[in-house]
């Protein structure tokens, strides 16, 4: 197969610690190879430009039946926001803020972007989450069931059952070709069943009678007892709410005295998704106001917590989660169109459109809430760039949202068009902040960082030889940086080049390849556990509305599978 | 020995009853029994094996008479058809599965089609009700574990959706619904005393064509306003009652089919449904769907949605960005106004279906018919393709009228030769690029692609 070399220029890869030197990185059948390898290599002359991996996305809803009902129930996200196709493209891309799964593929790769794990997969609807992946072009993809109001999970964990939870974790995960652990305000969207809530992390769960919190705990216990490679990944109870930063702290806490247990490099036990969210102090939207330091000082000192940021971008966009409870009381905030998926025995889901203004007061400080995350991370390492696609802005900002984090001149000129700007600054400490993060951190937060705590830093995320070779190549110069941060922008929106797998896939922006997708997914190997067979068949005799055998994903509805095993039997 | 093949799905209605079992000759061949489906669904997979079956495609001829051709033929007619077309149109799909509607759109899009499903004659006013106001929902199985109140509101599943009400809704006994019908309250709205109605504890005779007055009297009560004596033909007492019911309700689902979509008021009529749900939810969990028709009629907006972000009338006539406008773009009123020049009916039947002036407009101009079956649409048309059966010879994927995905299976092979309709859209993609690249060959190059597109 084809043989690569891309030439002189500034490598930042923090899995190897390398800081911006200049170096080659050789390419041959797909991997990184050491440049001795080569024998007549094809060359891409990188000078004066940046080197890294292929970017990786810790948290982004893409595909699934949310983010299809996203998609439906919008078509005004269509209007006058598509593009036309590229003549490049084997496909249309259309949609904004919700866009078509063309559209993702080809604008993941535009960025430099190579992996992508979805968010949130209701198990009951893994085979729709699998034909979308299907249809995402270049980019890897994983999926995470969710576990946080599943029946069985509340059911094992109220008797404290971790190897029965386990047993049935590892089922679930080879019946829906799942990633990991997901958990999205556990035990509320249970109790939105009877159009209820958990109103903190002490509230018990109507009829199964457990708390948010001893979940939290049940699943983390779980997850290193089979030794995932990735963490348990939280979306915790109370998001959105003035004063929830209380909540969260009381969730981050949960993670003390469990350490990791895995043999995939990862560090951590809890990964705290859209921080943004969770980070609010006040009692009232008349005094909401940023609690960002509290809760990072919190994460800074606990190197057993990844998060990630959920920064707002300002934009029209939609949200979406599998928070049931939240979206409708979205609704009746801005009582804009309100789409519900209650799932049976799993989940609830809603989706609403939502309006981030510079104008409203609220969004503002959301805005300054997410920098502040960024600004305030001592670990780059840990601390990871997301908008919580789509919900607190489109993925595609996230060349903007590096921005931010790198130029204290393009907070100000986004600062200079708040309606709040005075009220703003007093409600965050966003203006009094002067650090302006660089490409090596850059590198931390979107390839490095987020591959470690998602375990597959064997693969993805880093240039050591025998990883895939996925590079992305910036047109920006680290010893001659652009003055106008909008260049910085304009360089990690359309990458100079994207390799994926070894083949040039984006050139000066533009999709010219489209190599074939994988699908990650994580095969559990534990001991046969007949009481754990015996509940699957009960529930699915009884309860689920489908049959068992037409549950788990059929081997012809995966896609080009990359399988990660893991074998707790051992 | 027979073979029995058990947990097969049943290719009929939305319901997508998926516990059926399939008794199979020894040969494979022949499909002997069919246990738990109802009578329509048991039909289809006995008339898979037991009728005379297409086996080839069939071209007109000049004096009117079909005449056998390969597949090859029909692959390169229906192609030549759609690359001469300038508007071609191609409708249907509410019977066969998702990864035919997705060779399909590559075909659409390729070609510079308007693609549209049954929707379009059907729940599109859902749809159109769905853009203003959203969809407040579930999946079928938390309406059987927790739902003690189910309206059916304009829809008569006793007849239309034969299992819905033993499988999710009326009688099956869930979770927290241990004592099945006995612990549900069932109350059906409809101008007919259907045999729904039937099973009903309450029945309310609305006037018909005045269901949006009626929704309307709901919701003013719920609200705490008061209420004229009588609305809709239904006196305020029974208005009173059904409310406090609902509102009382710990969980429940409105069921609403043709009676909403397709009386006076239409779409406006499913989305004052959908507010009253939206209103309900400020005192307990309601929830609503629509009774979805064919077995994978929700398929296509799915698909399409993920593909190009509209469920249904998506016209890709410029072939590099995707529109929709129904009215404008839905295949009755492009048809009623001749606008269209070719025109492939998949998995349905406009022929029986469509208006006749719809229909007469259409007929005009090449018609290609893609069923497994003689319809009235393969009757009258230029060319019919005979696929196989899905859910029978064909497995995929289809969703349930609550948006689940459900994996079919096959039972028997298809007739020897006969393909898949996924298959039969890649072969004519294939073939329309192939059309498309001697052109290009031939006429001056295309424009070079230009780096970096201009600041988007």
């Amino acid at each position: 197969m084809s043989e690569l070399i891309i030439k002189n220029g500034f490598v930042f890869d923090p899995l190897q610690g390398i800081k911006g030197d200049r170096m080659d990185i050789a390419v041959k059948d797909g991997k990184i190879v050491e440049t001795s390898a080569l024998s007549s290599p094809k060359t891409i002359d990188a000078t004066g430009m940046t080197v890294m991996a292929g970017g990786v996305d810790i948290h982004s809803h893409v595909v699934g039946p949310k983010v299809n009902v996203g998609r439906l129930f919008r078509p005004e996200d269509k209007l006058f926001k598509s593009p036309h196709k590229s003549p490049t493209c084997n496909r249309m891309e259309m949609g904004f803020s919700v866009p078509s799964t063309f559209k993702t593929g080809y604008d993941y790769a535009r960025m430099g972007y190579v992996f992508v794990n979805e968010a949130a997969m209701p198990p009951l609807h893994s085979p729709h989450v699998h034909e979308e992946i299907r249809d995402t072009p270049i980019i890897d993809n994983a999926a995470m069931p969710v576990f946080g109001n599943n029946w069985f999970t509340l059911e094992y964990l109220k008797n404290n059952e971790i190897e029965n939870n386990a047993a049935y974790t590892a089922w679930l995960l080879r019946a829906t070709r799942g990633f990991g652990l997901k958990v999205v305000n556990p035990g509320g969207s249970e109790a939105w069943g009877w159009g209820l809530n958990c109103a903190n992390i002490h509230d018990p769960v109507p009829y199964f009678d457990i708390t948010p919190a001893e979940i939290v705990k049940g699943l983390i216990e779980t997850n290193e007892f089979l030794g995932l490679p990735h963490s348990v990944h939280l979306h915790c109870n109370n998001l959105g709410n003035p004063g929830n930063y209380v909540d969260t702290l009381e969730s981050l806490k949960l993670a003390e005295g469990y350490a990791p247990k895995n043999d995939f490099g990862r560090e951590q036990v809890l990964h705290l998704t859209h921080l943004q969210f969770h980070s609010y102090g006040g009692d009232s939207w008349g005094n909401f106001e940023s609690r960002t330091k509290d809760v990072m000082d919190y994460v800074n000192a606990h190197d057993n917590i990844t998060v990630d940021m959920g920064q707002v971008t300002l934009d029209e966009t939609t949200t979406m989660t599998a928070d049931g409870p939240f979206e409708h009381h979205l609704c009746s905030l801005n009582h804009l169109k309100w789409a519900n998926v209650d799932v049976e025995l799993e989940t609830a889901a809603g989706v609403v459109p939502y309006i981030y203004s510079p104008k409203v007061k609220v969004c503002t400080i959301q805005w300054a809430v997410g920098l502040e995350i960024g600004l305030y991370a001592k670990d780059p390492m840990r601390t990871f760039i997301t908008t919580d696609h789509p919900n607190a802005g489109p993925f595609t900002r996230y060349p903007q949202v590096i921005t931010w984090l790198m130029s204290r001149a393009a907070r100000d000129e986004t600062m200079k068009t708040f309606k709040w700007l005075e009220r703003t600054i007093d409600a965050t400490s966003i203006d009094s902040i002067d650090r302006e993060l660089g490409l090596y951190e850059i590198a931390q937060m979107t390839r490095a960082g987020p591959a470690k705590a998602l375990g597959i830093s064997n693969t993805y995320g880093g240039l050591a030889p025998g990883m895939d070779a996925d590079i992305a190549v910036y047109a920006l110069n680290p010893e001659d940086m652009p003055s106008d941060p909008a260049m910085i922008e304009k360089a990690f929106s359309r990458c100079a080049w994207l390799i994926k797998d070894g083949v040039v896939t984006v050139r000066d922006g533009e999709v010219v390849e489209e190599p074939a997708k994988r699908t990650v997914w994580v095969d559990v190997k534990v001991p046969e556990n007949a009481q754990v067979q015996r509940d699957i068949y009960e529930h699915f005799l009884r309860h689920y509305s489908v049959k068992l055998d037409n549950y788990s994903l059929f081997e012809e509805h995966l896609h080009n599978p990359r399988v990660i095993e893991v074998d707790t039997t051992q | 020995m027979p073979k029995k093949i058990e947990n097969v799905g049943c290719p009929y209605c939305g319901v997508c009853c998926d516990d059926l079992v399939v008794t199979v000759s020894d040969d494979g061949k022949q499909i002997l029994e069919v246990e738990n489906a109802c009578a329509i669904g048991n039909q289809i997979f006995h008339h898979a094996t037991g009728s005379e079956r297409v086996k080839l495609p069939r071209l007109r001829q000049p004096d009117g008479t079909y005449k056998d051709i390969s597949y090859d033929e029909a692959v390169d007619y229906a192609a030549k058809v759609l690359y001469n077309a300038k508007k071609p149109l191609i409708y249907g799909f509410g019977s066969t599965n998702c990864e035919g509607m997705a060779a399909a759109a590559k075909v659409a899009e390729t070609a510079g089609a308007v693609l549209d499903n049954c929707a379009s004659i059907c729940h599109g006013s859902s749809f159109l009700a769905i853009f203003d106001n959203g969809y407040p929902s579930c999946t079928l199985g938390e309406t059987k574990n927790r739902a003690d109140v189910i309206v059916y509101w304009g829809a008569n599943p006793a007849h239309a959706h034969p299992r819905h009400m033993s499988r999710y809704s009326i009688f099956p006994r869930g979770f927290f619904t241990g004592k099945g019908h006995k612990s549900r309250k069932i109350v059906v709205i409809d101008p007919r005393h259907t045999d729904t109605a039937q099973v009903a504890d309450i029945h309310l005779q609305v006037k018909q064509g005045h269901d949006y007055e009626l929704f309307d009297a709901f919701r003013a009560v719920v609200r705490g306003h008061e209420i004229p004596e009588e609305v809709a033909g239904i006196k305020r007492e029974r208005i009173l009652e059904v409310v406090e019911i609902m509102k009382k309700a710990r969980f429940g689902t409105i069921f609403y089919g043709m009676g909403l979509c397709h009386s006076d008021g239409r779409n406006h009529n499913v989305d004052i449904a959908i507010s009253l749900t939206r209103d309900l939810n400020d005192y307990t969990k309601w929830t609503i769907m629509a009774m979805r028709g064919h077995y994978n009629i929700t398929g296509p907006g799915a698909v399409w949605s993920w593909q190009y972000g509209f469920p249904y009338c998506l016209d890709l006539t410029k072939k590099d960005i995707a529109h929709m406008n129904p009215g404008e773009t839905s295949s009755v009123d492009l048809a009623m106004r001749d606008e269209v020049d070719a025109f492939i009916n998949i998995g349905t039947d406009a022929g029986a279906h469509f208006p006749i002036e719809a229909v007469k407009h259409l007929r005009k101009h090449p018609w290609i018919t893609i069923d497994p079956n003689i319809c009235m649409a393969s009757e009258i048309s230029d060319l019919h393709i005979p696929v196989g059966i899905v859910g029978v010879e064909v497995p995929g994927i289809v969703y349930r009228m609550d948006n689940v995905p459900i994996q079919y299976r096959k039972v028997i092979d298809p007739p020897e030769g006969v393909i898949s309709d996924e298959e039969l859209f890649e072969r004519i993609h294939k073939r329309l690029s192939e059309l498309e690249a001697e052109e290009a060959a031939k006429g001056p190059a295309k424009a070079a692609p230009e780096g970096v597109r201009a600041e988007e």
